[in-house]
């Protein structure tokens, strides 16, 4: 049987970096913004990019996104089921 | 009076479901009596005109608060209802609800585990509305798929809801025979009133705010009177307010439900009263319920009952809440005067007279608002009312004034006087699109009917005068008038939001004659200057050295007298839209680069109309073009808003565009048909263009019909012949363009205003003087109408230049009849275009607007919505307002070292 075709959606130029927060960095994201973790935008788990991170409903993903403004932009969301 | 004082800020709002309790806490009276007034006209008692519910007869006082008619705000009262209906406006949810929880005992049918993972899930959505309302979806779905009760055990009926308010089960005997079960109202209660307070949070519902029982109505509240206020017709009749006729109705049903109850009647005829009564509380409620003949008046109109009220264009939310008619307003047509500030609105004197602007009399006001109101609503400038320090309004008229002025008035009191020169008013125009359609302007009292506003601020209104009409508020108090003059006024608005360039500027004439004073020769005699700029408001203590003498009279440049109005230590320099000969602004540009401040005369020996060149408030080269004080590429008025402020931005466009207008009225400006004369030579050179162009497109065809053309890669044979003959028609009216163009200058006023970019686009002047060109519909040559052809004036299957759209004729040699329909065609396209998509950008600025309206820039610069919840972590990403930014940027470094140097090195130097 020919080998499953691989495909990681980060290996795609206009898929920005994925990254999951650790614990103290969440802690300190929820901080630095004075917000509960509902008030961040979110993603689903079931997203491809959140699949191919491994990433569980609760955990915060930090986006580095190419901004034609800024240069690099920060995002951050939090995964929750769906 | 008390009431005045009374203020009282709203700290929150909840919503939830009427208690009875609650009901009967609120209300003020039982009523009974299913009738309003006796036969004297006086509100019966117990009845739905009750004086406990207040009152709206003159004379009467409240038999609740004791306050009169106007000062009484009425009060609630209710009816007990001798059986329970339920609240159509939450049949669905009663639905819902049943169908969720156990019928024995109450409890949701999830299992315990069930329960705390739903529990947790809730926690995890917070406020999210969506969120949540599918988590309650989805709970629902679970729960009523559950035949057995996981907690008691007990077996469950599936419940069927018939609209609009009827409910059965589908029980089955011993037999296993399905059969429905009419559940009644007190039913439902009951098995409601069973559902325990910790279950309720997975159904939505709040057990302190919403228990699900209050959904099924025991008591009704009956509104105030003043909410449903009688009119009395001009004939003496009485009619009373549809709100009140269906209380009625209610009652009555009530009463005889009530007694047929008492005296034991048959239980058939009891629920017929019943459902009777169901849909008297229901229609009372909404009267659009589907399912039910809506209640209908004598006339055969339908009831406006409870749901119309708030429902709709013209309901409460939109009609009367996001949208109002306002007081302190006026409209009328706009015209044009460009001798009023761009900060004032001509306002005309009878409308100034009735607008006033309450003014608080204090001892250096004092004289004069006496004279204001000696003066009255008659006489202008004059007041229409007075208000007392008790809040009490008095309105001045001939037999009180004098009494006003000389014993009433002191210090303390409101004067309400008419509109005056100075006073901040918000002008707008519809469609408000963007914050720039509302902007507070200063009024300028005038005579005629119209308001009148300078040019420069018609396109943030999108204004013309074929007719248009605008919209004038007089904001009345002080807060509000400090609010629109520090946000709203005009010159805070030259630079726009979107792209960060100048919105309000010079337009049209301004910047023709912007060119024509500014251009090199342009020279004017003493008599002219000092005309021009007392015209242009110019204060100037001495003129400059003249430029030059002619005939021994002394002429000084236009450069000269367009620098008076430039601050003093403004240097910049650019190249404009005039340049063509780009080696002279490069010769201009290393000059400066080289010596940094170059000696003025000798960047006048260089000089090019293509290239300005202002150093330190002189404008040594270039002449005024779109890009000095033009829209969006205005770059002196946005170099002054950016550092003199938009204070001094608006005086130099006031002074600016009234100089331009001045030369360009004495000097002379017209277009006429001559502009587009071609000599005949040129009229040659250009049917040789097209004869070629047609040869050329004839030789494209036969290869094509030999089968010699190469198609081009991507593309199919025909559509190769196509892109093919576009190419060398476009080629062939361009060069037709260079050739009419090569013949007409400077001295050709379409070309000035084409040029300096005032008005039109060099293209307008080629296709009135040299040829219109190619027709086309969706960026193709014409194909469609008869068979084969465009019109039977041609031969079917002829793909020639002329055949399909090519006009060879100008707008001033005139189109042949074919020519004309192609144009025709072509046309079309473009209006369709504007048509379609006015009406899909506005449903998508709409659906935009809807989705963002709510969101703001928190302090620390994250954009967030009303929640809390972050939208953008900064704003734009870089938190950069495009209004306040160099292109984008917060700084624009090199113009701030430019700036730097030049105030060291001239402060050294001279
Ligand atoms: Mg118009
Ligand atoms: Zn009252
Ligand atoms: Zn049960």
């Amino acid at each position: 049987m020919a080998t499953k075709k691989e495909f990681n959606v980060f290996m795609h130029e206009l898929v920005p970096e994925h990254r999951v927060l650790s614990e103290k960095e969440k802690e300190e994201l929820l901080n630095r913004y004075r917000i509960k973790i509902s008030q961040l935008p979110q993603i689903l788990v079931s997203d491809p990019a959140v699949v191919e991170l491994g990433a569980k409903p609760g955990d915060v993903i930090e986006i580095k996104r190419k901004s034609p403004t800024a240069g690099v932009y920060y995002y951050y969301r939090l995964v929750v089921e769906g | 009076m008390a009431m005045q004082s009374m203020k009282k800020v709203i700290g929150s709002i909840e919503f939830g479901i009427l208690s009875p309790q609650e009901i009967r806490k609120m209300s003020a009276a039982e009523i009974t009596v299913p009738d309003t007034y006796d036969d004297d006209g006086y509100p019966i008692e117990g009845g739905l005109m009750d004086k406990r519910l207040g009152v709206i007869d003159p004379g009467l006082r409240c038999e609740t608060c004791g306050a009169r008619a106007g000062e009484c705000p009425g009060h609630f009262g209710h009816i007990e209802l001798a059986r329970p209906v339920i609240h159509v406006g939450f049949a669905k949810t009663i639905h819902r609800v049943l169908e969720s929880t156990c019928r024995e005992c109450g409890r949701i049918k999830l299992t315990d585990e069930e329960i705390d993972e739903y529990m947790k899930k809730f926690e995890v959505v917070g406020d999210r509305k969506k969120a949540k309302d599918k988590l309650i979806k989805e709970i629902h779905k679970k729960a009523k798929e559950r035949m057995v009760c996981p907690h008691c055990g007990a077996p469950q009926f599936p419940i069927k809801f018939e609209r609009p308010t009827i409910y059965y089960e589908l029980r089955k005997d011993e037999e296993g025979n399905e059969y429905k079960h009419r559940m009644m109202p007190t039913e439902i209660r009951d098995r409601l009133e069973r559902i325990p307070d910790r279950d309720l949070p997975l159904l939505g519902l709040h057990p302190e705010k919403s228990r699900p029982e209050w959904m099924v109505l025991t008591v009704l509240p009956v509104p105030p009177v003043t909410m449903r206020p009688s009119i009395t017709l001009e004939s003496g009749i009485r009619a009373e307010d549809d709100l009140t006729h269906k209380l009625v109705d209610i009652i009555r049903i009530n009463n005889r439900l009530k007694s047929n109850i008492e005296a034991g009647a048959p239980q058939l005829i009891i629920e017929d009263l019943w459902d009777l009564l169901q849909y008297h509380v229901t229609t009372y409620i909404n009267n659009e319920t589907s399912g039910i003949p809506p209640a209908k008046h004598k006339s055969g109109r339908p009831l406006k009952t409870l749901a119309q009220r708030l429902k709709g264009k013209e309901g409460r939310f939109r009609g009367n809440l996001s949208g109002k008619r306002v007081n302190f307003s006026a409209r009328t047509v706009i015209s044009p005067d460009p001798m009023i500030s761009i900060n004032e609105v001509g306002v005309p004197l009878a409308i100034a007279m009735e607008l006033t602007v309450p003014e608080k009399v204090t001892e250096f006001n004092f004289e004069k608002l006496r004279e204001r109101v000696m003066n009255g609503p008659e006489k202008y400038p004059g007041a229409n009312y007075v208000i007392d320090p008790e809040g009490r309004r008095i309105r001045i008229m001939e037999n009180n004034r004098e009494k006003i002025v000389n014993e009433l008035l002191d210090i303390g009191w409101t004067v309400e006087r008419h509109l005056e020169d100075g006073d901040i008013v918000l002008f707008n125009r519809q469609p408000s699109l963007h914050r720039m359609s509302i902007m507070a302007h200063r009024v300028r009292v005038m005579p005629y009917r119209t308001f009148r506003l300078n040019l420069p601020v018609c396109p943030p209104y999108n204004a013309d005068f074929d007719g248009d009409e605008m919209n004038l508020h007089v904001p009345q108090t002080e807060e509000a008038q400090a609010e629109a003059k520090i946000l709203m006024e005009v010159q805070n608005h030259i630079i726009s939001p979107r792209y960060g360039g100048p919105l309000i500027a010079g337009i049209q004439d301004h910047i023709s004659g912007g060119y024509l004073l500014t251009r090199e020769g342009a020279y004017f005699t003493r008599p002219e200057v000092e005309q021009m700029l007392t015209f242009a408001g110019v204060e100037v203590d001495e003129l400059p050295e003249p430029d030059k003498f002619e005939n021994g009279e002394p002429l000084w440049s236009g450069k000269a007298i367009f620098s008076l109005l430039l601050p003093d230590d403004l240097t910049i320099w650019y190249r404009n839209k005039l340049c063509d000969e780009s080696e002279r602004c490069d010769a201009l540009e290393r000059l400066i680069e080289e010596k940094f401040i170059p000696d003025p005369d000798e960047v006048r020996e260089l000089a090019y109309d293509g290239f300005v060149y202002i150093q330190n408030g002189k404008l040594l080269s270039g002449a005024i073009d779109k890009k000095a004080y033009g829209r969006e590429d205005g770059k002196l008025l946005d170099i002054i808003v950016r550092e003199y402020g938009a204070e001094r931005a608006r005086q130099f466009l006031d002074q600016v565009t009234k100089l331009a207008i001045w030369v360009i009225t004495h000097r002379g400006f017209t277009t006429a048909i001559d502009d587009e004369d071609l000599p005949e030579e040129a009229l040659d050179r250009i049917s040789e263009i097209i004869r070629d162009a047609e040869e050329r497109v004839n030789r494209l065809i036969d290869a094509y019909r030999r089968g010699e053309l190469e198609p081009l890669p991507g593309k199919s044979l025909e559509e190769t012949l196509e892109s093919k003959i576009m190419a060398v028609l476009a080629e062939a009216r361009d060069n037709a363009g260079s050739v009419a163009e090569k013949y007409l200058g400077m001295g050709n006023h379409a070309v000035v205003m084409a040029k300096t970019g005032a008005r039109g686009k060099i293209l307008n002047i080629t296709q009135m003087a040299a040829m219109l060109g190619q027709q086309s519909i969706r960026g193709k040559r014409l194909y469609r109408g008869y068979r084969g052809r465009v019109l039977t004036h041609f031969k079917p299957g002829d793909l020639g230049a002329r055949a399909r759209g090519f006009v060879t004729n100008s707008y001033k040699s005139g189109l042949t009849p074919q020519e004309y329909f192609f144009h025709a065609m072509g046309g079309r396209e473009g209006l369709v275009d504007t048509a379609v998509r006015t009406a899909q950008s506005g449903y998508m600025q709409r659906r935009l607007i809807n989705a963002l309206q709510d969101l703001k820039v928190d302090y620390d610069g994250t954009v967030r919505d009303p929640t809390g919840i972050i939208v953008q972590f900064k704003y734009g990403e870089d938190g950069v307002d495009p209004m306040r930014s160099w292109g984008g940027s917060t700084l624009d470094v090199d113009r701030v070292i430019m700036r730097t140097l030049l105030k060291s090195r001239g402060n050294g130097r001279r």
